[in-house]
């Protein structure tokens, strides 16, 4: 893989993920050996906005390499809240690490970021842009599950702001998976992803009723509606519960069907689902460490 | 001579840009960031006759010649438009506009969650497609409205 900086995932082709997901498979077969493999490696991270499991696998990943992570800390008790740009921000953290992690609520700020470092930056989330390491992540527990060719996935949500399901779905282009994106009409898919998906060739089939395809799915990858996004709390809750799974809809799904979400979720997969052998969610959230790992060490393995 | 041909009368040396869109002038002058500050000598004609556009408007730029980048900025709005340069009255290069790969500092990124509308040391820029302009940045596709995000307006 030759990439300076993973800023989204249409940069990646099926090589390059592979690749990664390849890496990450070593990993897990043999963790201990991999204790000592980045000994020198500083991580910088550099959240503008909350994030748990992104800046917490980001961490454990370089630690269980080996290195080290430093932490801007939150952006209202460091040079940001004094009015510096994001630009100056990481031109000076740059220079004190080995790569950096950039979360930051503006869209298009990874791109900007990686072109004020001189070391490798990955995007952990840019507004509602995309999140790639979490499509790295997503792709290897669907590869474990389901493999990636040959498969319907149903991705259910909010397809508008949902990041992970943005860089999800142009990954998936590179593969032989069909898509179907459920969501409310006002919650579908945003024009620059349409264009993209187009553009590779790939059928964007929509559907706002999930019982419509639900049948077909190998792979059902749900993501969270929020409430800010409906002008009143009926209007939300509404919406919200016809994209609700809980043992009914795995009862009219085919047995196998796999069921992911980036996480964190509210309640748009019921806790009686947790147990099945369907739900893949928190072995998905736990494959964040050796793929962050993977992805860690090979840009660190190009750069040096 | 009728009012149409004293509108679309000879300069001496400059930049002719004919075939406007009509109601587009004022935003070529825009997007090539002339608003006579800069002691410019232009003269606009708008909606004068035009066999091939019904209507179309003109714009003269006098003792400029515009860059091939300029000219290419100009198709985003006026896709139809001819760019004459002026040398002593006669016309010295005609030439069709080119839509180009991109384009840097002329639009704002209509997107408020963009990182080029937050206050960021960086020119927006946008690739051209087909049929509109996508911020490099964010990756806001604009299909409508081009010219309501030049820049200033």
């Amino acid at each position: 893989m030759r990439h300076d900086h993973i800023v989204t995932a249409k940069q990646l082709s099926r090589a390059d993920i592979e690749a990664v997901l390849d890496r990450a498979a070593e990993i897990d077969a043999d963790p201990a050996g991999w204790t000592d493999h980045r000994p020198d490696a500083l991580l910088g991270l550099c959240f503008f906005e909350p994030s748990t499991r992104t800046r917490m696998s980001f961490e454990t990943a370089i630690k269980r390499l080996g290195g080290d992570a430093v932490d801007m800390g939150a952006t209202d008790e460091s040079a940001v809240a004094k009015g510096e740009s994001l630009a100056d921000t990481v031109r000076v953290i740059g220079g004190y690490v080995d790569a950096l992690v950039l979360r930051h609520p503006r869209e298009g700020a990874a791109k900007l970021a990686a072109e004020h470092v001189d070391v490798p930056l990955v995007n952990g989330g840019d507004g509602a842009g995309h999140h790639p390491t979490q499509t790295l992540l997503d792709l290897y527990t669907l590869r474990e599950s389901t493999g990636l060719d040959g498969i319907d996935v149903g991705i259910v949500g909010d397809l508008k702001y949902g990041r992970t399901v943005h860089s999800l779905a142009r990954a998936l282009t590179n593969f032989d998976a069909r898509q179907h994106f459920v969501s409310p009409e006002s919650l579908q898919l945003p024009a620059s992803v349409r264009y993209d998906l187009h553009e590779r060739g790939a059928a964007v089939r929509e559907h706002t009723d999930l019982s419509s395809v639900l049948g077909e799915l190998d792979a059902l990858y749900v993501t969270r509606i929020q409430r800010e996004r409906f002008p009143d709390e009926t209007e939300y809750r509404e919406v919200a519960g016809q994209y609700r799974i809980d043992e009914s809809t795995l009862a009219a799904a085919r047995d196998d069907v796999v069921v992911m979400h980036p996480l964190p979720r509210v309640d748009e997969i019921a806790p009686e689902v947790d147990e099945t052998d369907n739900a893949r969610y928190f072995q998905q959230a736990h494959n964040g460490v050796p793929v962050r790992m993977a992805l860690l060490d090979l840009l660190l393995e190009g750069s040096a | 001579m009728t009012d149409d041909d004293l509108l679309v009368a000879s300069i001496e040396d400059g930049t002719v840009i004919d075939h406007v869109r009509a109601g587009q002038a004022l935003n070529v002058l825009a997007v090539l960031g002339i608003d006579g500050s800069g002691g410019d000598r232009v003269s606009v004609g708008m909606n004068v006759a035009s066999e091939r556009l019904g209507r179309k408007d003109v714009v003269k730029v006098e003792d400029r010649e515009l860059s091939r980048t300029e000219v290419d900025v100009v198709s985003l709005i006026a896709p139809e438009a001819t760019i004459n340069i002026i040398r002593d009255f006669e016309v010295a290069r005609k030439e069709r506009v080119d839509r180009p790969d991109e384009v840097v500092g002329v639009l704002a990124c209509p997107n408020p969650r963009c990182i080029t509308a937050a206050d960021e040391p960086v020119d927006s820029r946008f690739d051209v497609l087909d049929d509109g302009v996508r911020c490099a940045y964010c990756e806001t596709i604009v299909r409508e409205g081009i010219a309501d995000l030049i820049a200033g307006d």
